[in-house]
């Protein structure tokens, strides 16, 4: 019988990070997926990034994770979104090759050293006095193992609607998966259902491109991993539409055929990539909505139009794609559809993303009740750091709110739950002028070091940047007077005294290339880490005063509250608060102040109670 | 929490009064009632009792109401009994209620402290608790009730939740602005937010809750045997002061603090100012400690000749009854401290210029600590004000709920384990 330290079931973006970071701190790993030609596929838009989900690539890829280098192996179109405002929200996005992408992951899982890749069904846990021991397939194989990982994303009750018509979703492996649901609902795991749709896909050659305003893409060098070296591929552009009157009124007169509008779907969908008819019925005012037409690859011809998903009937879509500019012959390869799907209330989970109920079994993915690849593989990377760090007697690395919008999707995941599929936004991170898409491997890559989970390759690449880092530092502490910078006609008053160069760079208008004169080559030497520095320089007072508060929160994350805190004995907390504490069972005192509901008084009697139980 | 013990205290003034209020909180609440009045009465109900001790005998006819917890004002179960206010009748009952066991009689502060360690009030509620129990003077208590209220604490909601309302906005703009519903800030945003950083500084200028504990200062001051030390004494109505026609009695600051028509004042006598060369060494740093004192006076009562005084001061021309009395011809207040007369119309003056100065009734009132977390939301909004960057913006609005959240205890930060575990004990 095989005996793996890890073993990950499902091999979608939340499992392909999670087998391949657990194999990377060096736990005997296995891969378990229905179809491993399947791995690496995308479900639906072949993008990867954009606002508050490039955050999590490039944090993923800070800790040396699979998903940076395989969108760059992919990308054909780059775009920095929110490039006109302040940098801590940009948003780096690439539209990927579908088959260069895939390619690319199924490279890095099948090059990973230690991962053992495994087709077939998982069809039931083996526990052993209820903490899991290990796995049996479908065909009776069993493998054990210290720790599981869950990332079989929509399969559970998955149902696929299309006008009238539906389909049972995730067909091929029904039964196992029936029978693992049951073992997880046996295991009374809170289940709810969320919703989600995808647009449907038309013929590019149908398009007629030529009367389309075109979006191309952005003419820099940057790109998803600093270990690309430059972007391969040929770029596309992408063609800009709208959806007219005449398509909006054909939505509204079927908007009871449409199962998100007939009742048929009740769960929840996301607030914030609404289905077409979702933004008709909302915002029925408006002239038409934007549609951006992206080439799903190279050696395609499908196009995806980013802004109709829907789950109406094909002849409204075919209404609809229609009407829009530039769409008037233009065929539907494969409609839109929408999926319902149950997921776990990740209020079950602990912060290693451990279901608490079972332990040693860890969930990872949109099982969790999140939506997008980026999210998935962000949660997959924890469970697998955490799987292998548990398995090994290690510690993952140390990731909390105010180090990465990995920790913050993860704790509000585990305290607060979900409600509608959760999506990665940058107000979600009340930290984030530190969080930046272009500091990610400042931030973790050395944690990542410390536990062990980085290559030889970015390690080295890391400690060369670390010197030139330093380098930096020293630079920006040297001191010039403002009378030299005016001479050299950078917009200062010749009054301003004499500032360090950190301090100048908060300056309106002084950017690191206005300084060459003072930075020297060092700019030239890593431009993308003087573009870094220079933030740093300019929101260092805004960092320094959320440094007070960070102490603060640190001094009531030091306040533990045990996994069974009789909630029900505080006196004080209504039932509601009661119920809302046991289920998200936070940790520390800080973390009960996060769950939604809880009001000042109680937290203070919450504090009180728990200060009285650790002292008796 | 089983083990403990119940408490009680009266809640009403000191007898004798019209009627007494004994309060019972804790498990033995209800053991009390039935002890005392034979049985438990409906739950929030008055109903009319007979109290007995444990002989039997008739202490009192008295109303009786049983809360249940834990939604009462301790958060745990709760009995008042209503008494006739004769001494005598309160000290039976209370006497009846100490012999039960595991009942004994409240600490100072300890209905509050139990409040808030049950989550019946939040902190800024429990400051105004404590103010409470510390106030002396009908306008302490008016002030603090209005934060033991919730005052300031429904007003911080109200705040934040107009910034909240600002930072979506502005999160609008910046989470989402990949698709066409983005919108630029409207015009109406900053206005928006300059609106409620002049509230917010509005509230900061008002009097401060701390000015309630020390009072509105008087300095009396002039020359040696002005008469300071006398009037001094006909304000404090007691000697506080010795007086002697001697020059230079006075030697040191002397503070009283009394409170006249329900406000707080602290009066400062002060040694008689005058040029140090007469004076010996002692005398001498009196008078450096007077000059000390009226530096940090709300108002002087200047005793001296008329325009000698410091700036603002008020002309008193004291001892009209003397013969050789020489008025003042623009005197703000002639009296005599001897007689009276006159008396009472500066005190008069005094408590209205005090009421000015002083937190009013039933407004509420911030203290040094509630004060520095409002500065740090208003500051933060006058900031936010002048950026143009919208994610700049939104850190700044941030930093405004971080503030409010920290005033009324919503994060639990260092300033409220100091809080509670400093002022409250709640430790124990
Ligand atoms: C219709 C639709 C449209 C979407 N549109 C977008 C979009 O435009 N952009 C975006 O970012 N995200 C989109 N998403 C979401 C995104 O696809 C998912 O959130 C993400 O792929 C989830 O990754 P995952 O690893 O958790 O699960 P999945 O990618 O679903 O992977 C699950 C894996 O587990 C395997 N598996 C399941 N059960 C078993 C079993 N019993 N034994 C063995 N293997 C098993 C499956 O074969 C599969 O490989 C969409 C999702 C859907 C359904
Ligand atoms: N008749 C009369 N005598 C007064 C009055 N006020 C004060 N005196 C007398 O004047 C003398 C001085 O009064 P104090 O009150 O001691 O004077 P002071 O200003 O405090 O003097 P120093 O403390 O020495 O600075 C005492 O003998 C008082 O009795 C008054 O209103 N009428
Ligand atoms: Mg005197």
């Amino acid at each position: 019988m095989h005996s793996f330290d890890v073993l990950v079931i499902g091999g979608g973006h939340a499992g392909v990070e999670a087998a391949c970071a657990a194999a990377r701190m060096g736990a005997r790993t296995a891969l378990v997926s229905f179809d491993l030609n399947a791995i690496g596929a995308m479900s639906c838009n072949p993008a990867i990034g954009g606002l508050g989900k490039g955050h999590l690539v490039r944090e993923v890829d800070a800790l040396d994770g699979v998903l940076g280098r395989a969108a760059d192996a992919g990308a054909i179109h780059y775009r920095m979104l929110n490039r006109s405002k302040g940098s801590a929200v940009w948003g780096p996005r690439v539209q990927a090759d579908r088959v260069r992408f895939k390619a690319a992951v199924q490279q890095a899982v099948r090059m990973q050293k230690g991962l053992t890749l495994v087709q077939g069904e998982a069809a039931a846990l083996v526990l052993r006095g209820g903490a899991v021991a290990g796995l049996q397939l479908a065909d009776g194989t069993i493998f054990e193992a210290l720790r599981v990982v869950l990332c079989t994303g929509t399969f559970l009750g998955g149902i696929l609607y299309r006008g009238e018509e539906r389909f049972e979703g995730g067909r091929i492996g029904e039964n196992a998966a029936h029978r693992l649901a049951q073992q997880l609902r046996g295991a009374d795991l809170p289940m709810a259902r969320l919703k989600t749709g995808t647009p449907p896909r038309l013929d590019g050659r149908t398009i007629d491109w030529a009367v389309l305003e075109e979006q191309p893409s952005d003419g820099e060098a940057w790109t998803m991993s600093p270990l690309t070296e430059r972007r391969i591929n040929p770029q596309v552009f992408c063609g800009i539409t709208r959806t007219m009157q005449a398509g909006h009124d054909a939505i509204r007169a079927n908007l009871h055929r449409s199962p998100l509008f007939s009742g048929a779907i009740a769960a929840a969908g996301p607030r914030y990539c609404p289905s077409i008819e979702d933004k008709i019925h909302r915002f029925g005012d408006r002239e038409g909505h934007q549609v951006f037409l992206e080439p799903e690859g190279l050696d395609t011809h499908l196009v995806y139009p980013n802004g109709i998903s829907t789950s109406l009937p094909v002849d409204v879509q075919e209404e609809v794609v229609r009407t829009m500019p530039g769409c008037g012959r233009t065929v539907i390869v494969q409609p839109g559809y929408a999926v319902e799907y149950d997921h776990i209330d990740p209020r079950a989970l602990t912060p290693d993303l451990q279901v608490r109920a079972i332990p040693g079994l860890y969930c990872a993915g949109q099982i969790n009740g999140t939506t997008g690849y980026e999210e998935a593989a962000a949660q997959g990377l924890v469970a697998g750091l955490e799987a292998a760090a548990a398995a090994l007697g290690r510690q993952a690395p140390r990731l909390d709110r105010a180090n990465s919008y990995i920790a913050v999707m993860v704790d509000d995941l585990t305290l607060q739950g979900v409600s509608e599929p959760y999506r990665m936004l940058t107000a979600r991170a009340e930290y984030r002028l530190r969080l930046r898409a272009n500091n990610a491997a400042t931030r973790l890559t050395g944690l990542g070091i410390e536990a062990g989970c980085i290559g030889a390759a970015r390690r080295a690449w890391w400690e060369r940047r670390e010197d030139v880092r330093t380098m930096f530092h020293v630079k920006h502490s040297e001191k010039v007077h403002a009378r030299e910078l005016a001479d050299r006609g950078l917009p200062v008053r010749r009054d301003h005294g004499e500032k360090s160069l950190a301090e100048w760079l908060r300056y309106d208008r002084v950017t690191p290339a206005a300084l060459a004169p003072w930075l020297g080559d060092l700019t030239e030497l890593d431009p993308v880490l003087a573009e870094e520095m220079a933030e740093d320089a300019a929101y260092a007072p805004y960092l320094a005063r959320q440094d007070a508060e960070l102490r603060d929160l640190r001094a009531s994350e030091a306040l533990p509250l045990a996994a069974d805190f009789p909630y029900g004995e505080v006196p004080g907390l209504s039932s509601e608060m009661v119920e809302r504490l046991t289920k998200a069972a936070p940790g520390t005192l800080a973390a009960a102040g996060r769950v939604p509901g809880v009001t000042p008084a109680a937290l203070s009697a919450l504090l009180v109670h728990a200060r009285r139980r650790v002292a008796a | 929490m089983i083990d403990r013990p119940t408490i009680f205290a009266l809640s009403s003034g000191a007898p004798p009064a019209g009627v007494g209020v004994i309060r019972v909180s804790g498990p033995a609440a209800q053991a009390a009632l039935e002890a005392l009045a034979g049985r438990v009465p409906e739950p929030r109900r008055a109903s009319l009792a007979r109290l007995r001790d444990a002989e039997g005998s008739l202490l009192d006819e008295a109303l009786v109401l049983w809360f249940p917890g834990p939604a009462t004002a301790t958060g745990e179960d709760l009995a008042e009994f209503h008494c006739h206010g004769g001494r005598a009748v309160i000290v039976a009952v209370e006497r009846a209620l100490v012999s039960l066991p595991g009942v004994r009689r409240a600490e100072p502060g300890e209905f509050t402290r139990r409040a808030f360690a049950n989550g019946r009030i939040d902190l800024a509620e429990a400051e105004g608790l404590a103010d409470l129990l510390s106030a002396e003077t009908e306008l302490q208590r008016a002030a603090a009730l209005a934060n033991a209220g919730g005052v300031l604490s429904r007003q911080v909601d109200l705040w934040r939740d107009r910034v909240l309302g600002l930072s979506a906005e502005v999160e609008g703009v910046l989470d989402f602005s990949d698709e066409e519903d983005s919108a630029e800030l409207p015009e109406s945003f900053t206005w928006n937010i300059a609106a409620l950083a002049e509230e917010l500084t509005g509230w900061l200028g008002r009097p401060r809750s701390e000015r309630l504990g020390e009072g509105f200062r008087v300095v009396l001051a002039g020359p040696p045997n002005a008469g300071k030390s006398t009037l001094f004494n006909a304000l404090v109505e007691s000697e506080a002061a010795i007086t002697s026609p001697i020059a230079g009695t006075t030697r040191d600051v002397i503070e009283r603090s009394v409170a006249i028509a329900g406000v707080p004042f602290t009066f400062v006598d002060t040694a008689g100012l005058r040029e140090v060369e007469g004076a010996d060494p002692i005398e001498a740093i009196g008078i450096d400690r007077a000059r000390d004192a009226l530096a940090r006076a709300d108002a002087v009562l200047w005793l001296g000749a008329e325009g000698e005084g410091p700036q603002g001061a008020w002309e008193v021309a004291a001892q009209s009854d003397r013969t050789d009395f020489a008025p003042k011809s623009r005197a703000n207040f002639t009296l005599s401290a001897t007689t009276g007369d006159g008396v009472s119309a500066l005190k008069d003056a005094l408590v209205e210029a005090a009421r000015g100065a002083l937190p009013k009734p039933g407004e509420a009132a911030l203290n040094a600590r509630q004060h520095a977390r409002l500065s740090d939301a208003a500051e933060a909004l006058v900031s936010a004000q002048c950026l143009s960057d919208p994610l700049l913006v939104a850190e700044e609005l941030r930093r405004a709920r971080v503030a409010f959240d920290q005033l009324i205890g919503r994060a639990t930060t260092e300033d409220m384990l100091d809080t509670l575990f400093g002022r409250f004990c709640i430790g124990k």
